[in-house]
């Protein structure tokens, strides 16, 4: 049985007839075509599916599309205009904050909201922002001086 | 993997919501957060042929005082709690615990009642709201009935909920002056299910001397269960170092987990309620 759902991706609607059960990373894939968000684990565990619906951090693995009719998301292709990367992306590419990238764009996601609302984290604070994704490759040493780095650039400067 | 298919609905109000359950209850299955239930789905562990989602019943989502006790809505999200300096100021144990609760990403969506109602032993907030003696407002066509932790939670994600119930509220009574809370729990990655957890209220006589003390556990057994015996132990008396280890040693002998865990279990809820206690003694000595 579907249902029509309506949900506003990085500025842009998209419409579709979705199954209720249909997953709202699947929506983001493969209705709005948007494969920045990636899918690991499908169980809320590795992160790598996060988006922010309405500015929150969520894993859109645990979400259903029809949970996100009428709501605003973003996702990782919302960072960059056009060929400058994000402070937060330009900082990963500078520290080597990654390798093969797949879970990085959960990273970015929950960094992005996370300095929202802590522009200026210390290193602890930013160790446990990082605990709800998972990186298999690099380690997080690198990702820790990524976010300082970022931080210290999307702050205002002192006056 | 992907959900197996299910009718869905999404009411927009509480008589709806318990419309829908008094017709569907047994075969229905509420999606509060779905932080819990969307994993169970995704795997097809659980298979509901219908899910009542109540995400769009704004009615249950509030955090306020009234009468002096905390009412918490059903679908108040982790989050919100979190960020409430009502609560950060009045009920410090549940900020304090539902930190501890997943990850921002989790917090997000998960719910109060959603935790409540799933009834996971090594759940927090369950816990927290054990030891602060809540009470479970739960509603159905039928009419209303409010019950304490100790007959709401039954066993392992068990509660005594009806098919056609719904927990609506949680009202958490407030903290007497010169009392002081504590939770502690250990997990071996940040934001990973704890292996074991405790929560402490101690409340100070005006001698200083302990006037009642709660200590709930978490991941201890089938229940976030209160270790009375070790209540029992420390009323009346001075909370020395002695006092208190002796009670969180009464409090590991509520362990009930399989043998294979059990010495290991022991141990880490004794050191784990120790920790609690002593905590929770400073805070209220600071308060006094």
């Amino acid at each position: 049985m579907s249902r029509p759902v309506a949900v506003t991706i990085n500025g842009r609607r998209y419409h579709a007839d979705v199954e209720a059960r249909t997953l709202l990373s699947d929506f983001i894939r493969h209705v709005a075509g948007l494969t920045g968000t990636k899918v690991g684990c499908e169980h809320g565990v590795c992160g790598a599916c996060t988006v922010q619906l309405d500015e929150e951090p969520v894993r859109s693995c645990l979400m259903l599309a029809v949970q996100a009719d009428g709501r605003t998301v973003r996702t990782v292709e919302a960072l960059a205009r056009g060929d400058e990367l994000h402070p937060l992306q330009a900082a990963f590419s500078e520290a080597h904050a990654l390798q093969c990238g797949f879970c990085t764009p959960g990273f970015l996601m929950s960094l992005d909201a996370f300095l929202r609302e802590r522009p200026d984290p210390d290193e602890g604070e930013i160790r446990e922002a990082l605990a709800g994704n998972l990186c298999r490759c690099t380690g997080y040493t690198a990702m820790v001086e990524a976010v300082l780095l970022a931080a210290e650039r999307l702050r205002p400067a002192p006056r | 993997m992907k959900p197996a298919p299910f009718a869905y609905d999404d009411p927009r109000g509480l008589d709806e919501t318990l419309d829908l359950l008094a017709r569907h209850g047994e075969d229905a299955k509420v999606l509060a957060g779905g932080q819990s239930l969307l994993p169970l789905l995704n795997f097809r562990l659980a298979r509901p042929t219908r899910l009542v989602d109540v995400n769009r019943v704004d009615e249950l989502a509030y955090l306020r005082r009234r009468g002096g006790n905390l009412r918490i809505g059903a679908l108040t999200r982790a989050a919100t709690l979190e960020r409430s300096p009502l609560v950060a100021a009045e009920w410090p144990l549940l900020r304090e615990a539902v930190r501890l609760v997943g990850h921002p990403q989790i917090r997000s969506r998960g719910t109060v009642g959603g935790s409540v109602a799933h009834a996971d032993p090594a759940a927090e907030l369950p816990a927290v709201l054990a030891a602060l003696e809540s009470r479970f407002h739960l509603r159905s066509r039928r009419g209303g009935r409010t019950l304490g932790p100790e007959e709401l939670f039954v066993t392992h994600l068990t509660t005594a909920l009806a098919p056609d119930e719904l927990l609506v509220e949680i009202e958490v009574p407030p903290l007497p002056s010169r009392a002081g809370t504590a939770f502690v729990e250990y997990a071996r990655v940040h934001g990973d299910f704890a292996l074991g957890g405790a929560a402490a209220v101690v409340v100070l006589g005006e001698d200083g001397t302990c006037e009642r003390a709660v200590v709930t556990l978490v991941a201890a057994a089938p229940t976030p269960v209160r270790a009375r015996e070790a209540e029992e132990a420390l009323a009346g008396g001075s909370l020395t170092e002695e006092g208190i280890r002796a009670a969180a040693d009464l409090a590991a002998a509520e362990v009930d987990v399989p043998e294979a865990e059990r010495p290991y279990r022991r141990a880490l809820v004794s050191e784990l309620t120790r920790r609690a206690l002593e905590r929770a003694v400073t805070r209220a000595r600071e308060a006094a």
